[in-house]
């Protein structure tokens, strides 16, 4: 029951902030000169006043700044996301077109990221000063500061040119014929790279912390104890130590959730992965609010999902926060 | 004088047009890349480089021109010019289908040349054409207001495309550029239709059976992937996962791409797109009032600079406002290569001599991050004859736009293409009566009676010779004048494997059916 009113009374707060940043952008994107006319004009080659003043009558820019706001806000609370001036398409349609790419993205690296990042961080906290520690820091640290574009398109020039391994671009190749799982093959072979280089900037966040509580739990009570009762190290450290130096790492995890969705517009980009992240790249370039704001939305909702799912993954981990 | 033009049917042009190469092989799957996101597949309702390349394959057009600038026959077998150039009758093929099996008659054709009137950006286009007459399913009449040789060129690529009205005619004529069928489900007579459109992910396209060009086209389906970033899309042409590409204009990455064996890179294919880079000069504004001080400005710009240093070399000198490729181009114009002295004198006269280091100060602005070399390179050569240029960027190009559209600039970077015939996309820069009209309008605000003169003769002068004549002494009076500092074509590449047969390098580029276009063995 108590367990039930935080997460509507969360679900509540998460709405008053959806609503509350959809007018916000709205604001933004008004204050800034020039408009969706303009890009759509300049995808054509240029066009005369006329047009222009047409085009802003069609989609209702002519029309005051609170006149377009009400409209928007209205129709989002009947769950209408508008149409894109630009893709010439409803923005739920376009949306949902491209959000299986994301999530597919998003999850694989976040879950990548995780396992590999605790992995090397436990490995290093068994030796604080060994080699492999000094190797997995080095490799965090890298992955950490290197811009993505440039991990990307080093990537692709190692394992897509150099060795022939890896498809360049895309989601899938459109070429190939086969059944279900051909497909799977083929769009996993597309995966391997974005993902690799999505993981790449959290696998250091994962690692260093889960480095840090491990060493803070490998020194505790319990951990003596547990050796003392002569379990093997293995033991003692997967069985015992891991369950409890998890929950800040998957706290973080959770709170990263919303920079891993950023982080997945550049990656997409770089990679033409069929996503929201080149999505809303494009549409901020074309001026294109309504889609804008869609993704926003959406972004959101899934953070706020992500949120409560971290949330479910802690008390699992975690029986203490299972009674509230 | 007659212009009758007879169309040879299609054999001769088979002939003239496959020459030398082996005989073209028929099948297989041709997989291309663009570079941007299609708005619309509707080439009669949009323009732009994004769409025509679609656009051309789903669509036809009445005409096409070889690489020479004739235009031959496509949708019409044949046509003809009246004598007092206001009529101009199209024979339209008889055995043109749509996609959906219905024949294409000339009531299309008509209706047409009314939607595109009414939603297309190139208003010149069709603007003297009053009405279209159809006294038969496959003749159409064009009906003019004055001479227009400009409609030759408007006729062909995809700036005429042929829709069919028993699709989009359920729509009021204006709304047509939002049907639902734009980019769902379209149907043209081109010579391949729509299998597949994912937005931002590719287009896939798939031999027309019953394309009016007997055994045509060639291949069976052609892919086209979107791949935004220029650097992935290198990487894909270099291992062979894309075939062929266009408007590649990142001089790094043309050089580059020449290096490899297996591929073809190639300026060739934009003359009538006719892409140009130029610095732009608010005429009304300050010291650019004086035509002295601008020209004082294109001295001290070393244009061989931009073109060797930040083009790489992957740019061709370009001198007046039409592109160097069109057969109307003059470029026996003065060159303004650079001498700073030539430079300081013209600004001495007149009258802002140099105070300390510095003459006066200027504005520039850029629209998009591509030309930032340009404009810092701008920056610095002026300051060598004592102009302080600040430079101004944008956040976004409909930043940059509205302070174009507004004449709120003293110097910018800007991109115009010619789009076929001057009428279209020339004419417009130096017209006085389209000043401050939004972007890529007359946005320098230059005004001559003469240059209004040449401009309105050229539109309805039939004879080609005249024509040419009118346009050079057009662009003689431009390049004295200096409303733009024209510096350098836009350096535009196609590239395709060695294993692409006849790629699609005419004067319209990829904005051209590739029906002829094959996969060698």
């Amino acid at each position: 029951m108590q367990f039930l009113l935080t997460t509507s009374k969360r679900v509540f707060y998460a709405i008053v902030l959806l609503v509350a940043v959809l007018v916000l952008n709205f604001s933004l994107m008004h204050l800034a000169p020039g408009d969706v006319a303009d890009t759509i004009s300049q995808s054509m080659g240029g066009a005369d006043q006329e047009l222009l003043d047409q085009i802003r009558a069609d989609y209702g820019l002519d029309q005051p700044f609170i006149v377009q706001l009400g409209r928007y806000i209205g129709g989002v609370l009947t769950l209408d996301l508008g149409f894109s001036f630009f893709y010439n398409m409803p923005v739920t349609e376009l949306i949902l077109q491209r959000l299986p790419a994301t999530l597919l993205l998003v999850l694989s690296a976040q879950l990548l990221a995780l396992i590999v990042g605790v992995l090397l961080g436990v490995m290093s906290a068994r030796k604080p000063n060994g080699i492999t520690s000094h190797f997995v820091t080095f490799l965090a640290l890298f992955g950490y500061s290197a811009p993505v574009f440039w991990t990307g398109i080093l990537l692709l020039i190692g394992f897509s040119l150099k060795f022939q391994i890896f498809p360049v671009a895309g989601m899938q190749d459109v070429t190939i014929e086969g059944g279900f799982w051909v497909h799977a093959k083929d769009i996993f072979m597309h995966l391997m790279l974005p993902m690799t280089t999505l993981a790449s900037i959290f696998l250091a966040l994962y690692s260093r912390l889960s480095r840090a509580t491990m060493m803070e739990v490998l020194g505790s009570d319990y951990v003596r104890t547990a050796k003392a009762k002569g379990l093997t190290q293995r033991q003692v450290v997967y069985k015992h130590a891991l369950k409890n130096a998890l929950s800040p790492v998957i706290t973080l995890a959770g709170l990263q959730f919303s920079a891993v969705i950023s982080g997945a517009v550049l990656v997409e980009t770089v990679f033409s992965w069929p996503g929201l992240g080149t999505l809303a790249f494009q549409s901020i370039i074309a001026r294109d609010t309504p889609t804008i704001l869609g993704i926003l939305f959406f972004s959101a909702l899934v953070v706020i999902v992500g949120n409560l799912l971290t949330d479910m993954a802690l008390r699992l981990v975690d029986p203490r926060l299972r009674g509230r | 004088m007659k212009h009758l033009i007879k169309g040879f049917a299609v054999a001769a042009l088979l002939a003239s047009t496959a020459v030398a190469e082996d005989a073209p092989k028929k099948g297989g799957t041709l997989v291309t890349v663009i570079g941007t996101n299609v708005r619309n597949l509707n080439s009669a309702v949009q323009s732009g480089i994004a769409t025509g390349y679609p656009g051309a394959q789903l669509f036809a057009s009445p005409l096409r021109y070889d690489e020479d600038w004739t235009p031959q026959p496509y949708l019409a077998e044949s046509w003809d010019v009246s004598d007092d150039g206001l009529s101009v009758t199209l024979n339209l093929v008889k055995n043109a289908k749509f996609h959906d099996g219905t024949p294409l008659t000339s009531k299309d054709v008509a209706f047409s040349v009314e939607v595109i009137k009414a939603n297309h950006p190139f208003k010149a286009m069709f603007a003297p054409v009053e009405t279209v007459e159809t006294p038969d399913d496959h003749t159409a009449i064009l009906k003019l207001s004055k001479p227009h040789p400009a409609l030759m060129l408007a006729m062909s690529g995809q700036l005429m495309s042929i829709i069919p009205q028993h699709i989009y005619g359920d729509v009021p004529i204006d709304q047509v550029k939002t049907h639902p069928r734009n980019n769902e489900n379209p149907v043209g007579s081109g010579p391949f239709k729509l299998t597949e459109y994912k937005s931002g992910e590719h287009i896939i396209l798939e031999r027309f059976d019953d394309f009016f060009i007997e055994g045509r086209p060639y291949l069976d389906k052609v892919v086209m992937r979107i791949i935004t970033d220029p650097a992935a899309r290198a990487i894909a042409y270099e291992n062979g996962e894309v075939q062929m590409g266009a408007f590649e204009s990142l001089p790094r990455i043309i050089n580059r791409l020449k290096k490899v064996d297996t591929l073809t890179v190639t300026p060739d294919g934009y003359g009538a797109i006719g892409p140009l880079d130029w610095l732009a000069m608010n005429t009304q504004k300050g010291p650019l009032k004086d035509v002295r001080v601008r020209k004082a400005i294109a001295y001290a710009v070393d244009k061989n600079f931009i073109q060797k240093a930040l083009m790489l070399g992957t740019s061709s000198d370009s001198r007046t406002g039409i592109h160097p490729d069109s057969p109307f181009y003059n470029g026996e114009v003065e060159a303004y290569d650079v001498d700073l002295d030539k430079a300081n004198a013209l600004l001495d006269e007149a009258g802002f001599p140099m105070e300390g280091d510095k003459r006066f100060g200027l504005t520039i602005d850029f629209g998009w991050p591509g030309v930032k070399p340009q404009v810092e390179y701008v920056k610095a050569a002026l300051k060598k004859v004592g102009i302080d240029v600040e430079v101004r960027s944008s956040a976004d190009f409909p930043t940059w736009a509205k302070r174009m559209g507004e004449m709120d600039f003293d110097l910018s970077w800007d991109t115009v293409f010619n789009w076929g015939d001057p009428v279209i996309g020339v004419h417009r820069t130096y017209d006085s009566t389209n000043i401050g009209k939004g972007v890529w309008s007359n946005t320098q605000g230059y005004a001559n009676a003469r240059v209004d003169e040449l401009m309105a003769m050229a539109a309805v002068e039939n004879d080609p010779a005249k024509r040419t004549a009118l346009y050079k002494e057009f662009q003689e009076i431009i390049a004295d004048e200096l409303p733009v500092y024209h510096t350098n074509t836009l350096p535009y590449h196609t590239v395709y494997s060695n294993k692409v047969g006849n790629p699609p390098v005419g004067i319209w580029g990829t904005s051209t059916p590739i029906d002829m276009t094959y996969l060698k063995d």
